[in-house]
C-alpha cells in the first residue's frame, strides 16, 4: 500500500518543462499543415453556432467529435502518454467524449444553438480563446512560436473551445458533454502549476468560468 | 565570489589544472572513490547516475541524443551504476538508446526496479525492462518504494538464486515508510537498499544507515540534491573557505562529498541532463573526502544559511 498522503503534487510530475513544451514543437512539426484545417474547422464551428440553425447541430457535433478523437490519439496517446503513464488512462476519455458528441449530436434535439443569453456570449469568448489566443501565447511566456498550442492539435485549446461551443448549446443531454473537457483542463492546469508555468491559470480560469456559468444558469432556472 | 556549477565547470575546463587532483598525473582524469558492495566485495564508483525526470524525454530525437551524451560522459568519467524504474516514464528506453549508441559499455552496472502492486505482473515487468535497456540481465533489481514488496522479494531472491540477477534490493524516497523499511532490512538478506539522504535530509543517519552497516547492506542514495531544489537554494550563497579543503568547487560537490563520505553509503545517484554536471558529479567522488568533524561542520553551515 502506498501512503498517498505523504506525496506532494510535485511528486507526480515525471518530466521537465523542456520536455513538455518540446512535445508541442514535435507535434506541430509532425502535423503541419493540418493546423490550417483544424483552425478552419474551428471557424466553421463559430459560424454554425452563430447561425443557430437546428440542422447544423449534427455538423458541430461531428467536427468536435473528430477533433477530440484526433487529439486523444495523436497527442495524448501517441505522445503525452510516452512521458506520463497516467495519460494512457486519460486518452480514452477523449475517445469517449467523441462518442458522446456523436450520440448526443445525432439525437433528435440533442444539440441546439438557440441561446441568446450571456452564457452563449461567454461561450463565443471561450471559442475565441481556444482558436485565437492560444496560438499567440508562446512569445508571451518566453517560448518559441513552434511550441504553439493549436486548436484541434493540442488538448487545452480544443477543450476550451469545445466548452465554449457547449455553453452556447441547449439540450437535455448537453450536461453530459461538460465533465471530460472540464476535468482535462483541471488536470492540465495543475500540471502546469506544478511545473511552475505561469500559463497554468488559463486552463483553470476557462474551466472555472464554465463551471460558474453553469451554476448561475442553474440558479436562474 | 559566488561560484555556480556552470562557472566552475567552465573554469575547470579552461584551466585544465583544476581537474587535476593531488596524486593524479597531469591530463589524466582522476578516478572516483570506489566502495565495496558488502555482500560480494565488488567495487563500485561512489557516484552513479539517476534517471528520474531527466531521462524521461519520450521519443524526442534531440533530447535522446543529449541523454546519450550524458551517459557517454558518465562512463568516460569513470561512472558505472545507472538506476531507473518502470515508473520513470520513457527513461528505460532512453537508457537503452544511449547504451546502444555507445556500443553497450562493459562498465555498466544496471540498477532497475520492479514497480507494480500485482505479484503476478512482476516477472513480466522485469522482462519488459530488459527489453527497454537491451541487456540480458540486470545487476540489481529493487522493489520500488516497497510496492508489493513481500511477493516481489520472493521473486527477486528466486531470480538471484537462478543467476538471472546479481543483487536484490528495496527502495524508498524522501523518508517514506522508514519503519517498514527497517523491518524488511532486518528480516531479509538484502544486497542493497536505496533511500534519500543528503546534507539537510539526515533522518537515515539515525537508524537505517547504521543498520545497513550492521547487516552488510550496500546503500544507494537518491535525491541527493532534493531534485535540484537544494542546489538552486544554495546557488546564491558563496562557497565557504572549507570547501577547498575537501576539494569541492561547487555546492553540488559539497553536497555529494557530504553524502559519499558517510561510511555506510555505497553510491549516490544524482540525475542530470547536462554533460558538464555529470562530469562534475563524478568528480565529487575524487580526491579528499570530509572526515566526521568536517561533515558536522558542513551540515551546521548549510543549516544556518
Amino acid at each position: 500500500m502506498l501512503e498517498w498522503w505523504t506525496y506532494r503534487l510535485e511528486d507526480f510530475l515525471l518530466f521537465s518543462p523542456r520536455v513538455y513544451w518540446r512535445m508541442f514543437e514535435l507535434a506541430n512539426a509532425a502535423f503541419w499543415p493540418v493546423h490550417l484545417l483544424t483552425l478552419a474547422a474551428g471557424l466553421a464551428l463559430v459560424l454554425l453556432v452563430l447561425r443557430r440553425a437546428h440542422r447544423h447541430s449534427l455538423w458541430v457535433a461531428l467536427v468536435l467529435a473528430a477533433l477530440f478523437a484526433f487529439v486523444g490519439w495523436s497527442f495524448l496517446w501517441s505522445r503525452y502518454a510516452v512521458i506520463n503513464w497516467a495519460i494512457a488512462y486519460v486518452a480514452p476519455a477523449f475517445g469517449l467524449q467523441a462518442l458522446l458528441l456523436l450520440a448526443i449530436g445525432g439525437a433528435q434535439g440533442g444539440l441546439a444553438f438557440d441561446r441568446q443569453d450571456i452564457a452563449g456570449r461567454l461561450g463565443l469568448l471561450l471559442i475565441a480563446v481556444g482558436l485565437v489566443v492560444y496560438p499567440l501565447l508562446p512569445p508571451l511566456f518566453g517560448r518559441p512560436w513552434v511550441s504553439a498550442e493549436v486548436f484541434g492539435i493540442a488538448p487545452d485549446p480544443t477543450a476550451i473551445a469545445a466548452l465554449g461551443v457547449l455553453l452556447a448549446a441547449s439540450g437535455g443531454l448537453v450536461p453530459l458533454l461538460f465533465p471530460i473537457p472540464l476535468l482535462w483542463l483541471l488536470l492540465s492546469g495543475l500540471t502546469l502549476h506544478v511545473m511552475g508555468d505561469p500559463q497554468a491559470w488559463l486552463p483553470l480560469l476557462a474551466a472555472g468560468t464554465t463551471v460558474a456559468v453553469l451554476a448561475l444558469r442553474r440558479i436562474a432556472r | 565570489m559566488i561560484i555556480t556549477r556552470r562557472t566552475f565547470v567552465k573554469a575547470a575546463a579552461a584551466s585544465g589544472a583544476a581537474l587535476v587532483l593531488p596524486g593524479t598525473a597531469p591530463g589524466a582524469t582522476p578516478a572516483p572513490v570506489m566502495r565495496a558492495v558488502p555482500s560480494s566485495g565488488e567495487m563500485l564508483p561512489a557516484v552513479g547516475l539517476g534517471t528520474w525526470i531527466t531521462f524521461n524525454v519520450g521519443d524526442d530525437p534531440v533530447l535522446r541524443d543529449e541523454c546519450a551524451e550524458v551517459i557517454a560522459a558518465f562512463f568516460a568519467a569513470g561512472g558505472r551504476m545507472i538506476d531507473s524504474s518502470p515508473m520513470y516514464g520513457s527513461s528505460q528506453p532512453v537508457i537503452g538508446y544511449g547504451l546502444e549508441k555507445l556500443g553497450r559499455p562493459e562498465a555498466l552496472f544496471s540498477a532497475e526496479k520492479v514497480w507494480t502492486s500485482s505479484a503476478a505482473d512482476g516477472p513480466a515487468q522485469i522482462e519488459q525492462s530488459h527489453r527497454f535497456w537491451g541487456v540480458p540481465r540486470f545487476d540489481l533489481v529493487q522493489v520500488h518504494n516497497l510496492v508489493g514488496w513481500e511477493a516481489h522479494l520472493e521473486t527477486l531472491f528466486a531470480m538471484k538464486a537462478d543467476g538471472r540477477i546479481r543483487y536484490v534490493g528495496i527502495t524508498t524516497s524522501e523518508g517514506r515508510r522508514h519503519d517498514l523499511f527497517e523491518q524488511v532490512m532486518r528480516a531479509h538478506p538484502l544486497d542493497f537498499v536505496q533511500l534519500t539522504y543528503n546534507i539537510v535530509d539526515r533522518e537515515a543517519e539515525e537508524r537505517l544507515l547504521p543498520l545497513a552497516a550492521e547487516r552488510g547492506i550496500a546503500v544507494i542514495v537518491n535525491r541527493p540534491f532534493q531534485q535540484g531544489a537544494l542546489t538552486r537554494q544554495l546557488q546564491g550563497e558563496a562557497l565557504p573557505d572549507w570547501a577547498a579543503e575537501i576539494g569541492a568547487g561547487t555546492w553540488a560537490q559539497v553536497i555529494l562529498k557530504f553524502i559519499v563520505s558517510h561510511p555506510s553509503v555505497t553510491v549516490a545517484i544524482p540525475a542530470t541532463t547536462r554533460v558538464d554536471h555529470v562530469r562534475e558529479n563524478v568528480m565529487a567522488a575524487t580526491g579528499a573526502l570530509p572526515d566526521a568533524a568536517m561533515r558536522e561542520r558542513m551540515a551546521a553551515y548549510v543549516r544556518n544559511l
